[in-house]
């Protein structure tokens, strides 16, 4: 207990009341015209004094829990045992046979609750897989990928709502639209250092969002649209009774209806889109494409000398990305019969983007995962609702400290030289 | 294309930085399958002279003819695609992918296939997967690496690293092969190898070399023509016989070694 | 005619005064960046603080009967200086110190987190809805005829300008005259020489994003009184134009973040004024994009020369 570590330890708890006195301590609001202030109550004091407290104390003993923590045995880096397993091709197989079977019976077990949030948990894992495609194979930061999800779900419901169009040529436009704002956007900001392209990408999701916000005349603004049709099957209807020259499913095949049925559809239809997902994110792996992107993060400059045009292979991820946000959003517009700009902040881009990282950067099971935690948690804990944001927040930051490669760090598949 | 004409004629090549003129009228000319070496003190702008060449930097002043054609001021991945493909100072490989990823990467431009038939893994694609394939363990096989294919690249040892980047360049198919100091850090043994394997790619694959050579062996017994360059400028110019009798030559460069 | 001139004129002045704030936010970006070269996306919420612990202290200091406006003014400075130095400097010691030195992008998620994570807490510490204040300084002087139209500059607003001025003199003078300023510009040039030579970077480091926030805190107090009202959403916005600021005019450099600032905040009361304000956040991002397209050193910053 040296008189720095004194020093030290006075200065972090002063630190942690200036931090905290103020702007918790003390509750602000107004009354009549005027500005008051209250103290926040006194378990915000105990907390605020708990807190100095304790950085006290910890910058106090830094030296002696610096030395407890090297007497330690090492936490293993990474689930070793996991890792080695997952390795091997066969368990893999399995692996993805068991979890997909498991999403085909989830279902007729849940209840319809549970189907509908699993539903909810597809479209975030395929906004998952489509940005993990950016981020974690191209090593492009994309911080407006809601602004693709967002063009896909608004042409989906503008054409339904001029034109229309059902929703399987519309998923089909839905994409391509996307793809087309992916490369017009790309084009130009590829060319943009890491960090520059960050933010260009933020700009251009605030400026899709305020645009729908204020185009009234063609997105009725901030009061969104609805009544946005739902999916069919092969032109069979998922209601009650079937619009003008259509068909409904129950009547086709002669079982009552009910209106579970629907919530399933939406499930499986869900389901078939992060397959096919699944199945494009492998073969691009495999492909000159995937291997380029991982060239190119590693050495850009090598890249170029062997003939390679990174900014065309960075706008094939670009595109492809904005692609499959493009099909989620024209779900999810199809699925919620209504949309506003509301649901597409920066906000989702940053939870779409933490499900990335947490998953790990490049990771497929990873993303899966980290997709599942992100939508249940909220709803199993749902006192700690308020708390979401924040944990967050801290989840991201904390990640980066200690797990930047993620929970499950993507093994690429490598191609082997037969002799 | 008349026999005589130069592959890379480079006339009043210049380079400023700011106010640095780091290479300041340098002439090049180099005929089809010569062995051209440039040789200078450190810091003379040899190295900036293959950046501008190859498209990493845009030159202040002056005309880069390859093949007849200006390429000056194309990006460098297009210089690259031409067929002039270099090597770097330091080592620049994909060090966490394997040997012969290393090669497939550097086939990417060449492999004529869509994303589509990616997609669908169509005969058209996993045939051009396997020529990649064939023509990447060809040269792996001429560099002595075959055995280290599956190998990740930063596993290898440094001489072997090196060769790998030159079969790396020499998947792309290249008429112009650039080696940045090929022999830097090797020993005596390995350095012998490299003499061996720049004969051989100028005689056996009919390829045109031009490299930037600090060992003076090395640089006299392989050259056709030597370029003196010192600080940033052409100092002189001729076979390694005239060079080494060249008194500006020994007074700037030789003499002080 | 001459209406429409008072008009432009009322425009150029509002964009003046929002300028000179985003000039003061946009600083803590230029100056983190010139050192270590990431965004600290978090800056904005720095700023939103400030703005709220301004709020908190003028309404404490009026209930402690300190009802002198110079001193409540003086006083709330000072406190919410102090507040928002703690949060840069802690910013700093949490989010990004550990990760110094690895992949550009790891740093900037970190800083995406810190931004999220430092939103909600003062959304669950203070609410999440506007609070307002009411004009504290009102009146102005006229500009133009006493009939008709005509501009009015705000002794709000004369406030704003002399406080930036004020501000950007002593931030000059500090970097130019002292000792820790000359540490700084060698970290600028080089951290790790700067190191070797026996400079506490790390020091200098805080003391970067110190400054930065004690700025951002300037800027909230003066742009919480000049709208008077505050909530735990506007550091995102507020931040991003910042950011836009500083790299209009070149990141990296004071004086850029300055002229970027001004420039921005001018576009943004042209564009409110004479087309639609709605719009004025698409232009000024529009504006960032042409600008990283064309010229992405800014306008007085130094291009990057690529290392082969």
């Amino acid at each position: 207990m040296t008189r720095h570590n004194f020093k030290a330890a006075i200065i972090s708890a002063a630190v942690v009341i200036a931090l905290t006195g103020l702007l918790m301590g003390v509750r602000l609001s107004q009354s009549g015209g005027g500005l008051i202030v209250t103290g926040a109550g006194p378990d915000v004091y105990w907390k605020i004094a708990a807190a100095a407290l304790f950085m006290f104390l910890f910058n106090l003993f830094r030296d002696q829990l610096d030395g407890l923590w090297r007497a330690l045995p090492g936490i293993p880096k990474s689930p070793a045992g996991l890792t080695a397993v997952t390795e091997k091709p066969v368990v893999r197989r399995l692996f993805w046979c068991f979890l997909i079977a498991a999403a085909l019976i989830w279902p007729f077990y849940a209840d319809r609750g549970g189907t509908d949030l699993a539903t909810l948990v597809l479209i975030y894992i395929m906004l998952g897989l489509g940005l993990n495609i950016v981020v974690g194979l191209a090593g492009l930061l994309d911080l407006g990928y809601v602004g693709f999800y967002a063009v896909g779900a608004y042409t989906y419901a503008l054409l339904a709502m001029y034109f229309d169009i059902g929703f399987w040529p519309g998923l089909f436009a839905a994409g391509a639209m996307a793809a087309l704002f992916g490369f017009l956007l790309g084009f130009p900001v590829l060319r943009l250092r890491g960090d520059y392209l960050a933010i260009v990408t933020l700009g251009f999701g605030e400026i899709i969002r305020i645009l729908l916000n204020n185009m009234t005349w063609l997105t009725s603004g901030p009061n969104g649209i609805g009544g946005i049709p739902k999916p069919t099957l092969f032109g069979l209807e998922f209601s009650r009774r079937a619009s003008d020259g259509m068909q409904t499913f129950h009547e086709f095949f002669g079982i009552e209806y009910s209106s579970v049925h629907r919530v399933m559809f939406l499930y499986f239809l869900a389901l078939v889109l992060v397959l096919i997902t699944l199945y494009v994110i492998n073969r691009l792996l495999r492909m000159p494409v995937g291997r380029a992107w991982e060239a190119l993060r590693e050495d850009e400059i090598a890249c170029r000398s062997l003939g390679i045009n990174p900014t065309a292979v960075k706008l094939n991820a670009f595109t492809i990305g904005a692609t499959f946000a493009g099909f989620a959003g024209c779900f999810f517009a199809a699925r919620q019969g209504f949309i506003s700009p509301e649901s597409f902040t920066f906000i989702e881009s940053a939870i779409i983007l933490a499900i990335v990282v947490l998953g790990g950067m490049g990771s497929q099971v990873g993303v899966i995962l980290a997709a599942i935690i992100m939508t249940l948690l909220p709803e199993v804990a749902r006192q700690f609702d308020e708390y979401r944001m924040l944990l967050f927040g801290l989840l991201m930051v904390l990640m980066m400290i200690w797990r930047p490669q993620g929970l499950l760090p993507m093994k690429r598949p490598h191609l082997e030289l037969r002799t | 294309m008349s026999a005589i004409q130069p592959l890379l004629d480079v006339s009043s090549l210049t380079m400023r930085f700011g106010g640095l003129l780091a290479v300041d009228g340098v002439e090049l000319k180099i005929m089809p399958q010569q062995i051209v070496s440039m040789i200078g003190p450190n810091g003379a702008g040899k190295t900036t002279v293959f950046n501008c060449l190859t498209g990493f930097y845009k030159p202040s002043a002056g005309r880069i003819l390859f093949r007849g054609e200006d390429i000056q001021g194309l990006p460098g991945f297009k210089v690259a695609r031409r067929g002039m493909v270099r090597t770097f100072q330091h080592v620049r490989l994909f060090k966490e992918m394997s040997v012969v990823e290393n090669l497939l990467v550097a086939q990417h431009h060449n492999m004529n296939t869509s994303m589509l038939a990616g997609l669908f893994k169509t005969r058209a694609f996993r045939r051009s997967e396997n020529e990649a394939m064939e023509r990447a363990a060809y040269w792996l096989e001429r560099v002595n690496l075959l055995e280290f294919a599956n190998r990740k690249a930063n596993t290898l040892a440094y001489g072997q690293q090196r060769r790998l980047e030159i079969a790396r360049c020499m998947v792309t198919q290249p008429t112009l092969l650039m080696l940045d100091e090929p022999a830097a850090g090797l020993n005596p043994r390995e350095t012998e190898d490299l003499k061996e394997l720049i004969a051989e790619l100028r005689n056996t694959h009919k390829l045109t070399i031009l490299l930037i050579e600090h060992d003076m062996k090395l640089v006299m017994s392989i050259s056709d023509r030597i370029v003196v360059i010192n600080q940033g400028c052409p100092l002189a110019e001729g076979t390694p016989e005239e060079i080494r009798q060249n008194p500006d030559v020994i007074k700037a460069y030789l003499g002080e070694t | 005619m001459p209406d429409s001139l008072y008009y432009f004129v009322q425009q150029l002045l509002n964009g003046l005064t929002v300028g000179s704030t985003y000039a003061l936010i946009a600083i803590g970006y230029t100056m983190v960046y010139g050192i270590i070269g990431m965004i600290n996306f978090a800056h904005g919420e720095v700023y939103m603080i400030g703005s709220y612990i301004a709020f908190i202290s003028i309404a404490a200091l009026a209930m402690f009967g300190i009802e002198f406006l110079p001193l409540m003014i003086i006083g709330t400075f000072i406190i919410s200086m102090i507040v928002t130095s703690a949060y840069g400097y802690s910013i700093e010691r949490v989010a990004y110190r550990p990760l110094r030195g690895g992949n550009r992008l790891i740093p900037l998620i970190s800083a995406i987190g810190m931004s999220i994570f430092l939103q909600n807490l003062v959304r669950l510490a203070q609410g999440s809805r506007d609070i307002a204040m009411p004009n504290l300084i009102p009146g102005g002087i006229n500009i133009g005829p006493p009939e008709g139209f005509s501009a009015t500059l705000s002794y709000m607003q004369m406030i704003i300008f002399a406080v930036t001025l004020i501000s950007m003199t002593l931030l000059t003078l500090f970097i130019t005259r002292s000792r820790m300023g000359r540490a700084c510009r060698a970290c600028a040039e080089d951290l790790k020489m700067t190191n070797l030579l026996g400079i506490n970077t790390n020091g200098i480091i805080a003391l970067t994003f110190v400054i930065g926030a004690a700025l951002a805190a300037v800027a909230g107090v003066l742009l919480g009184m000049y709208y008077g009202v505050v909530n735990p959403y506007i550091g995102f916005m507020a931040g991003l134009k910042a950011f836009t600021a500083a790299v209009l005019g070149g990141i990296g450099s004071i004086p850029g973040a300055v002229l970027g600032g001004l420039l921005l905040g001018v576009t943004e009361a042209m564009t409110a004024g004479y087309f639609s304000s709605e719009y004025k956040d698409v232009v000024a991002f529009s504006l960032l994009i042409l600008v990283l397209l064309f010229r992405p050193s800014g306008i007085l910053g130094r291009p990057e020369v690529e290392k082969v």
